[in-house]
């Protein structure tokens, strides 16, 4: 039942094959049985789930059911669920109960979706391999010293060990689609503004997408469609109708023009992954594909300028943790003055990578070097931009690899944070410009699963979806699933 | 290289205690992000618009309007500690 897609279970619920409460117990079991070992849960809601599940049956036996009644989806813990914690990974809010649902979860509930949980996550989405969370590192299925990616690796730890058909996840370097690739799975960031970022908590606001892991690019096509939309209450929410990307995703495909461009497969690429993505952009090719090289000469600027935009953001948005209306306040502080209370309380309340967050933005946004710091990041960050629009003028799509090489050790990058940094090298461009990218299986190197990363203009989801399925319907990368903790029984 | 005295400096800017045993470290890996992020002066960006966001429209506005509801009670809920609406902070000598 767990190796269904969630576009197969979506057929198996309305012909009643399967009831939403069968299903849900169903994947809580697996929950039960694998999440402790992959550290991929901070929270499991088995009793609202239940009660969700039970609806849907309701409302599937009546035949008024939503799109994605009955279907079982776990929540990043970066999302507010009104009633659950909601951590983000960190000490901080390790006692946040969240007063409101995030835009996403709410659309996902009214869609019929079941919420099974919330998962575990870089420490407010800050890192690349979930080894920064407040609750341990996460595990990758496919061999547990290894990490999943991050930092949205509890969600593709949870999907790619089959413990939930799809779930959300946020990208503001690659924290979508750097996980998905390193956990064998499909990772989806749409387009800037495209998904409401109303309860999600804020990180760097002008790059921060909400987005959806599952096992194919049509599972992402039907979780989007439920998702995505004009939201009020998100000040750069897009006004633009959402297609039906679910059915649009099975029209036929006319074939689109490829532009690879040829600097990406330089020294700093595995050679095991770069021969992976030859092959899966020849495999597109035969299907119908143009391929044609082209350039985008200040990407490799793009890993430098996100680390002077994302911090300088983040150092803002995270100054309204001042322990006294809500999250961690330090019981250290009694006596002290005011700078000491509010030092102490973020001091021990916020982890390692976080703090070096914190003070690098602050550092770049200093008096003397707000100019050559922030101003000039923004200014590549233009260039690079530019670079996609004027390589979109000859294709339709631009492609490569996601990661430059497959899942690395636990422990292995965290003490060398620029290193950890480069992980994100292919990914980043597409946040910096807000395009729509998408990482999809491509291959196995040394048998673990390295991912092909697909990038089009905004709001093109559509093409770009299509183009992911239909590589799909030609191979099978994306059905294979680790064998390491027999997660296909 | 950033000195000592920078981050502790960094830091009472930045409102975040770092303790005696973590500076160091802080030091040296804030120091390889600056030596990094450094690569952007070798950029020539004369008249180059700083880009702040991805959305090329402008901010939308809405009517000046009331639009929530008072809901303090749901919200101080996660407050540490709460009295008669107020949030309550340790006494401060300053």
């Amino acid at each position: 039942m767990h190796t269904r897609t969630l576009a197969q279970l979506v057929q198996d619920l309305r012909a009643r094959r399967v009831s939403a409460t069968e299903l849900t117990q169903h994947f809580l079991g697996r929950i039960e049985r694998f999440a402790p070992a992959l550290n991929a849960f901070v929270t499991v809601t088995a009793e609202q789930a239940l009660a969700q599940a039970a609806t849907a049956d309701r409302r599937l036996a009546a035949g008024d059911a939503p799109p994605l009644a009955g279907v079982p989806i776990a929540h990043k813990d970066i999302f507010c669920t009104a009633g659950v914690k909601t951590s983000c990974g960190s000490k901080m809010l390790d006692n946040f109960v969240a007063p409101y649902d995030a835009t996403v979860v709410e659309r996902l509930a009214a869609a019929g979706a079941v919420m099974l949980g919330k998962t575990n996550m870089d420490e407010f989405a800050m890192g690349s391999s979930s080894e920064t969370s407040y609750y341990g590192p996460v595990k990758n299925p496919w061999d547990h010293s290894l990490v999943p990616g991050g930092s949205s690796g509890g969600s593709a730890a949870a999907v790619a060990a089959r413990l939930a058909p799809a779930a959300t996840g946020t990208d503001t370097g690659g924290s979508i689609r750097q996980p998905a690739a390193l956990s064998g799975i499909t990772g989806l960031k749409p387009t800037y503004g495209r998904v409401s970022r109303y309860g999600m908590i804020a990180f760097a606001s002008s790059l921060d997408h909400g987005g959806v892991l599952a096992q194919t690019a049509e599972d992402c096509a039907l979780v989007l469609e439920a998702m995505a939309g004009f939201d009020a209450r998100d000040s750069t929410s897009l006004d633009e109708p959402v297609p039906p990307y679910g059915k649009l995703v099975n029209e036929r495909w006319d074939g689109v023009t490829i532009g690879v461009p040829e600097s990406f497969f330089d020294d700093g690429l595995e050679p095991g992954t770069a021969a992976a993505v030859r092959a899966a952009l020849e495999d597109l090719a035969k299907a119908g594909a143009k391929l044609k090289s082209v350039e985008l000469p200040n990407m490799h600027m793009s890993v430098p300028a996100y680390y002077v935009v994302a911090p300088a953001e983040a150092s803002s948005n995270l100054s309204r943790y001042d322990g006294i209306r809500f999250g961690y306040r330090s019981p250290n502080a009694d006596g002290e003055d005011l700078l000491t209370f509010y030092m102490r309380s973020r001091g021990e309340g916020f982890g390692a990578e976080v703090k070096r967050r914190i003070l690098t933005g602050t550092y770049v946004l200093s008096a003397g070097y707000f100019d050559a710091y922030y101003l000039k990041a923004q200014r590549v960050r233009k260039l690079i931009a530019d670079d996609f629009a004027r390589a979109f003028r000859e294709c339709d799509i631009v492609a490569g690899p996601t990661v430059p090489s497959p899942a690395f050790r636990i422990g292995d990058k965290t003490d060398d944070p620029v290193q950890m940094y480069l992980n994100d090298i292919y990914t980043i461009g597409a946040d910096l410009a807000g395009l729509p990218a998408i990482s999809v299986p491509c291959g196995l190197v040394r048998g673990l699963p390295v991912g092909l990363h697909l990038v089009s203009p905004p709001l093109t989801e559509t093409k770009l979806l299509k183009t992911a399925h239909y590589y799909q319907r030609a191979t099978d990368w994306h059905t294979r699933v680790p064998a390491a903790a027999e997660y296909a029984r | 290289m950033l000195s000592q005295d920078d981050i502790r400096q960094l830091c009472r800017l930045a409102r975040l205690e770092i303790t005696a045993g973590e500076i160091a470290d802080v030091q040296a890996k804030l120091s390889s992000i600056v030596a990094m992020v450094d690569q952007l002066q070798a950029i020539d960006t004369e008249g180059v618009t700083p880009m702040a966001h991805p959305l090329d429209r402008p901010q939308r506005l809405r009517p000046d309007e009331v639009t929530d509801k008072d809901a303090h009670e749901r919200y101080q809920r996660n407050a540490p500690l709460v009295e008669r609406d107020l949030y309550l902070v340790p006494k401060v000598i300053e």
